[in-house]
């Protein structure tokens, strides 16, 4: 399968379907291996376009309490980069065919050896790797690496990033772009800044990339809302939180994003 | 081809992009007020007349009789207002962050030192200030926790990870990415992303700059040996800077070497073949202590300053084309040369700077009495005392056969 063609046509679809994409982001070896295997198996059946596999990583610090907390277990279970890259191959085993793409910290991939890595993730079926402590100034030999096996690099901007910056990072990812919705670490929020839009706006007039939104978008209702604007919408912190705090995780997750789904459809057709 | 924001392959930029333009503008002011004579003047003018600046240059007569061989001098930076270095950049930070506009700094303190500094500078010149600092630390180094309160900062205690200086950082990251728009992470060491490790050593440098003329002044001649403590390592890199060229200066920067390299508790990046490797913490490529997978490993040292998994870029980047050379002393090694120095000269030295003692007391006997070695004494020891105390009954329960008390130990 072309890996980043894939992923331009998980937004196709979800274009078709008047609707934005909806993108999971789980971290592996989240309570347990096993488990996190099962959910994300249950989340690319229940409505996710894509899905986000987070690699844990000791330092997150782009990461509010949800996802520390989460990866921090998963330190405890022994997840390592390659425990991360046979998941992608376990997935795939299970049947799993929609894009998946690893996220995590610049060191443990640097660590593996960025060539090893890249073959690794594109031969055992990853689509795409995010890396939010590597702006495009140092990815430069893991972009290339990529771009010989054909895995998507995608990078990120945020609300600080000036124009004429968003231009460059843009011209530099692939598959899509990862718009950063707040100033601030991930994590679940009651409520999104009121310049989101203008800076949707801003990001939509410099880029004909997919704009996938992340970092707080916690409910349904934003979900629908801010799904208007963007191509894609990440859900993370939410998701742990339900799988943290229910004691049939399975159900609830797929019940959650079926949820996030069905408010996606609904927000277009408002 | 080397960048602008790299020594060598060591440094840049490897941070959440929500930073990048502040980062850019960081870059944009430390450049500016560099040239701008208003900027150095006042700088100077508060290094003067608050800092109590130029530091002395003191000759530990017995120190050096008793080692046998090189002269030793200690520079005084333990006499700096608020007991360290660590003053001198972060008034030269906070001048900026007001320069910048930005009403609020935020710091992480491993030892308390740098969070103390920063509290200070906030005070001096009507800033909020909030300081990270771990758990562990705050617990052992309780006094400055105290100071920082009087001083009007508001101490967070951090209770991720190891809950020591690494967990700190990574807290006041999280705030500062929160927070950017109006606020500047006041950095206490040379690491980190680009300008930090840069802009840190040139706040720093006049460390080496008074120590290399006072050593010319009252010794007659360049030292043989410049030797520090590195944890970050901006003490050293403030008195290596002015050596550079010195190519007959030997530069020694000593790492914590906490229980011993093959116990697996140290801080000695440099000095671990297995887990000190090439990798990225906090903004920057450099040495690192981790797991075979790439984790951030645990470190340990009796001194809280010098307890971090990363080194400063720049000592990796000396350290790859020879210009410096890295060692390390172990927790014992340095509890003793705190004792050394109080009992022959009657300095307590910061526990930190007892590492760069011991290394002097290792280095005098290889040099004749004309030969200087020259010793940053970073900071002072009052902070510590607790600790060594607790360090010394242990010892002294666990060691039955005692040891000299008068200072006067057999040379090894």
């Amino acid at each position: 399968m072309d890996t980043i063609q894939s992923i331009e046509k998980a937004f196709e679809f979800a274009r078709f379907q008047n609707r934005a994409a909806l993108m999971p982001y789980f971290t592996i070896g989240y309570p347990d291996l096993l488990t996190s295997l099962a959910i994300v198996q249950a989340i690319a059946e229940s409505g996710a376009d894509l899905i986000e596999l987070g690699i844990p990583f000791s330092d997150p610090l782009a990461d509010g309490p949800t996802i520390q907390h989460s990866t921090q277990v998963a330190l405890q279970n022994g997840v390592t980069l390659e425990t991360c890259l046979r998941f992608v191959e376990q997935l795939r085993q299970k049947g799993v065919t929609i894009p998946l793409l690893l996220m995590g910290y610049y060191n443990p991939i640097f660590s593996y050896g960025e060539e090893r890595f890249v073959q690794l993730a594109s031969g055992n079926g990853a689509q795409g790797v995010i890396i939010p402590d590597l702006p495009p100034e140092e990815a430069g030999e893991l972009r290339r690496a990529c771009e010989r096996v054909g895995l998507a690099m995608v990078h990120l901007v945020a609300p600080t990033t000036p124009q004429q910056r968003i231009r460059f990072i843009a011209e530099r990812s692939r598959g899509f772009l990862y718009v950063v919705s707040v100033t601030g670490v991930t994590g679940a929020r009651q409520s999104l800044p009121p310049q989101l839009l203008d800076f949707i706006q801003e990001v939509r007039s410099v880029t004909s990339l997919p704009l996938a939104l992340g970092f707080g978008v916690s409910t349904p209702e934003q979900a629908a809302t801010y799904g208007h604007y963007v191509d894609g919408v990440i859900v993370g912190s939410a998701l742990i939180d339900v799988v943290r705090r229910s004691e049939h995780p399975l159900q609830e997750a797929a019940a959650f994003i079926q949820a996030m789904h069905k408010a996606l459809e609904n927000g277009r057709s408002l | 081809m080397t960048e602008r924001t790299k020594f060598g392959t060591f440094g840049g930029q490897y941070v959440p992009e929500v930073l990048m333009p502040a980062l850019t503008e960081l870059e944009v002011a430390y450049q500016q007020a560099f040239t701008d004579p208003t900027f150095l003047k006042e700088f100077e003018h508060l290094l003067r007349t608050y800092v109590g600046r130029p530091t002395p240059l003191t000759f530990a007569k017995r120190l050096s009789d008793h080692c046998g061989g090189a002269r030793i001098y200690l520079k005084r930076e333990d006499l700096a207002h608020s007991g360290a270095h660590k003053i001198n950049n972060a008034l030269g930070q906070a001048l900026l962050a007001k320069r910048m506009g930005k009403q609020r700094v935020i710091a992480e303190t491993g030892a308390g030192q740098h969070g103390v500094a920063t509290a200070t500078a906030a005070a001096l010149l009507g800033l909020e200030c909030v300081i990270y600092m771990g758990e562990v630390d705050m617990e052992r180094q309780k006094p400055n926790v105290l100071r920082m309160n009087l001083l009007g900062a508001e101490v967070r205690p951090v209770t991720s990870g190891s809950r020591t200086l690494k967990d700190a950082i990574n807290e006041a990251i999280r705030d500062w990415v929160t927070n950017v728009r109006n606020t500047h992470y006041l950095l206490g060491s040379a690491l980190g992303p680009y300008p930090y490790p840069q802009m840190v050593r040139d706040f720093q440098a006049v460390i080496g700059t008074e120590a290399r003329q006072q050593t010319l002044d009252q010794a007659g001649v360049l030292p043989s040996a410049v030797i520090a403590c590195v944890g970050g390592g901006s003490n050293a890199i403030g008195i290596f800077s002015a050596f550079l060229q010195d190519q007959d200066v030997r530069l020694i920067g000593v790492e914590a070497g906490g229980g011993g390299i093959e116990s697996g508790r140290h801080a000695s990046r440099f000095a671990d073949p297995h887990r000190g490797r090439l990798g990225v913490l906090h903004g920057t490529m450099t040495y690192v202590l981790q797991d075979e997978y790439g984790q951030i490993a645990e470190t340990h040292s009796v001194s809280a300053g010098l307890d971090y998994p990363a080194v400063g870029p720049q000592h990796a980047f000396l350290r790859s084309i020879g210009r410096a050379e890295y060692t390390y002393a172990t927790d014992a090694e340095a509890l003793e040369a705190f004792q050394l120095l109080a009992r022959l000269e009657g300095v307590l030295p910061a526990l930190e700077s007892a590492h760069a003692i011991a290394e002097a007391v290792k280095q005098a006997p290889r040099y004749t009495a004309g030969q200087v070695l020259l010793v940053n004494l970073s900071g002072r020891g009052d902070k510590d005392l607790d600790t060594v105390l607790q360090a010394l009954s242990k010892n002294e329960s666990s060691n039955q056969n005692g040891r000299s008390s008068d200072g006067h130990h057999p040379k090894h």
